[in-house]
């Protein structure tokens, strides 16, 4: 019976106090006008304890969401006709090896691309081969090999259409993909 | 070469209607293959329409003054459904009958009589069957969809084979035109070898992990060499149609690719970057062994073996341009067949080795185009919407 009691009195407390971060400044007047007298500063304490905790958490949620995008909007890119990780493209790889250690719930694709020069068939063997050496090194940073698998889209999907440097540079790409 | 107008047999109404139409499509049908100058017929002494089209009735001299060398001449006759071809080729400085055909089928027949008189026409004049009776397949893109498409050999009759709507490309014919393999992308899979039997229209597509590319028949028989990356690398493999591995036939790391066999079947060409760069091998199918056949420039791809096996058409890569060469089997001679007209790549040789179908962007958007072996009399094949790459040309398959 006692423990009912407290645990209504903990809702009542708490609900309020759960309002209060959500709502706006106006509404959080009214909130404290309507917490029961009862209030203490022990409770303004926690109460403080739990907006610094649904702030964290927020900026967290944050964090993760920019990793996440960085994950997969950062691609690695290459020389013309080459599958060999430049040194640009090994800090984006440590990171997003970092990203899947600690997500390590997730599988991912990494796809291959090319730009428009030079023929079909090769070029989609190249994008498998940069997609391959995305994984390789991604594998060498103790990521499992079955979390990752490749594709090669060759010169079949730019992401810039352009006939000039600037286009191609941004097409041999390797593109990462959570499934 | 003279082709003047038909003459009417009967004459009908129904007949003099069709005199020009079949007139101009065996001209246009001859005009095709590179052989002849067709006359124009405005310079013409005689008019076949007015007296005969036998070997009794000509004056050859009336065609040798105006140099042609060649002389057709034609008469149409119909009864009823019926159409009646009556078609000769006469060597005019001989004054002799070199062909003399007579067809009857039904009106719709037309262009299919026209094809047989132009093959007899090309057989008698050449020793071989000409390109009248094959197609070409090629992948063509609009909107970010590519699906496989095929023509009769001058671009006409256009027909869309598949409809996955993703990216299908790289058509490849079996060498009894039954069969056309080809790869496409399903899903999130990479892309997958699919094998089409042309007569009943059924697909088997390959099961391979990783991704498979550029699918080749091997001449004579149902066998395909294909690039697939099960170890990870991209390795050439002999496979059977039905998508089942007969062996591995490259054994380098680094890229092999893009496989085309010699029309005995005992040795295949490819793109490989053992070198370094991507340049055109031939490996030996009895003896192992493999030879490097470009040496010149650094992006040297699209190998395609000519149906006399003599000759290797290739696409090259120099100073920011593709152009098509060809070169002899043993790496010898390159001939360049495209200049300064845009990029031009993905040659393939027609049946009788005397054509060759390529892409160009010379008018902006990628487009067919054919050229004689030589490189010569290079014109647009077919005006589709999209872009188009990869034409290849089929066997003569018998209608």
């Amino acid at each position: 019976m006692r423990r009912n009691v407290w645990l209504a009195l903990m809702l009542v407390l708490i609900v309020p106090v759960m309002m209060m971060t959500v709502s706006c400044a106006k509404k959080q007047v009214q909130g404290e006008t309507a917490a029961p007298a009862a209030a203490t500063e022990d409770e303004a304490a926690k109460k403080a304890a739990e907006e610094a905790r649904m702030k964290a958490e927020q900026q967290r949620k944050e964090a993760d969401a920019m990793a996440k995008q960085a994950f997969t909007n950062d691609d690695i890119y290459f020389d013309f006709d080459s599958a060999v990780i430049t040194s640009d493209a090994q800090i984006l790889l440590r990171n997003k090896a970092a990203y899947m250690r600690s997500n390590a719930n997730i599988a991912v694709q990494v796809e291959g691309h090319c730009d428009e020069r030079g023929t079909e068939a090769y070029n989609m063997a190249l994008g498998e081969r940069r997609a391959e050496s995305a994984k390789s090194f991604m594998v060498n940073m103790g990521i499992d090999a079955a979390k990752i698998s490749t594709i090669s889209y060759g010169k079949e999907r730019p992401v810039d259409k352009g006939h000039n440097e600037a286009a191609w540079a941004k097409n041999r790409r390797a593109h990462f993909v959570i499934k | 070469m003279a082709v003047p107008e038909f003459k009417a047999l009967t004459p009908s109404d129904a007949e003099t209607a069709l005199t020009v139409g079949v007139a101009d499509q065996v001209a246009h049908m001859l005009d095709f293959t590179g052989y002849f100058k067709l006359l124009d017929r405005a310079s013409f002494l005689y008019d076949p329409r007015t007296s005969g089209i036998t070997q009794a009735e000509l004056k050859f001299a009336n065609w040798t003054t105006v140099g042609a060398e060649l002389l057709v001449t034609g008469g149409v006759q119909v009864q009823g459904g019926e159409l009646i071809l009556e078609m000769r080729l006469f060597d005019t400085f001989k004054g002799k009958l070199v062909v003399g055909k007579r067809y009857n089928g039904r009106i719709e027949d037309q262009r299919a009589m026209v094809k047989r008189f132009c093959t007899e026409v090309i057989q008698a004049l050449t020793g071989n069957a000409g390109v009248f009776n094959s197609r070409l397949a090629f992948a063509s893109k609009s909107e970010d969809k590519k699906e496989i498409y095929t023509c009769e050999f001058d671009g006409t009759n256009v027909q869309r084979l598949t409809n996955r709507n993703s990216i299908s490309s790289m058509p490849n014919w079996s060498s009894d035109g039954r069969h056309l393999a080809y790869i496409s992308f399903v899903g999130n899979s990479p892309a997958r070898i699919v094998v089409r039997d042309l007569q009943s229209n059924l697909e088997t597509v390959f099961d391979f992990p990783g991704t498979q590319i550029a699918p080749a028949w091997v001449p004579g028989r149902f066998e395909l060499s294909a690039t697939l990356t099960i170890a990870g690398d991209p390795e050439i493999y002999l496979l059977t149609g039905g998508g089942k591995v007969i062996k591995r036939i490259t054994y380098n790391s680094g890229i092999d690719v893009d496989s085309s066999w010699s029309p005995d079947g005992k040795k295949m060409a490819f793109v490989s970057k053992r070198a370094g760069t991507p340049q055109i091998f031939v490996q030996e199918m009895d003896t192992g062994r493999i030879y490097r056949v470009t040496f010149q420039g650094q992006y040297n791809t699209q190998p395609s073996w000519s149906p006399k096996g003599d000759r290797i058409a290739y696409s090259a890569l120099e100073e920011g341009q593709i152009n098509i060469y060809t070169i002899d089997i043993e790496g010898n001679r390159p001939i360049r067949l495209t200049y300064n007209q845009g990029d031009n790549e993905a040659p393939s040789w027609s049946p009788d080795g005397s054509l060759i179908a390529f892409i160009s962007n010379r008018e902006g958007q990628s487009r067919i185009y054919v050229m004689t072996a030589i490189g010569t009399d290079q014109r647009r094949l077919l005006v589709l919407p999209g872009e188009q790459s990869l034409p290849k040309w089929s066997p003569n398959i018998s209608p």
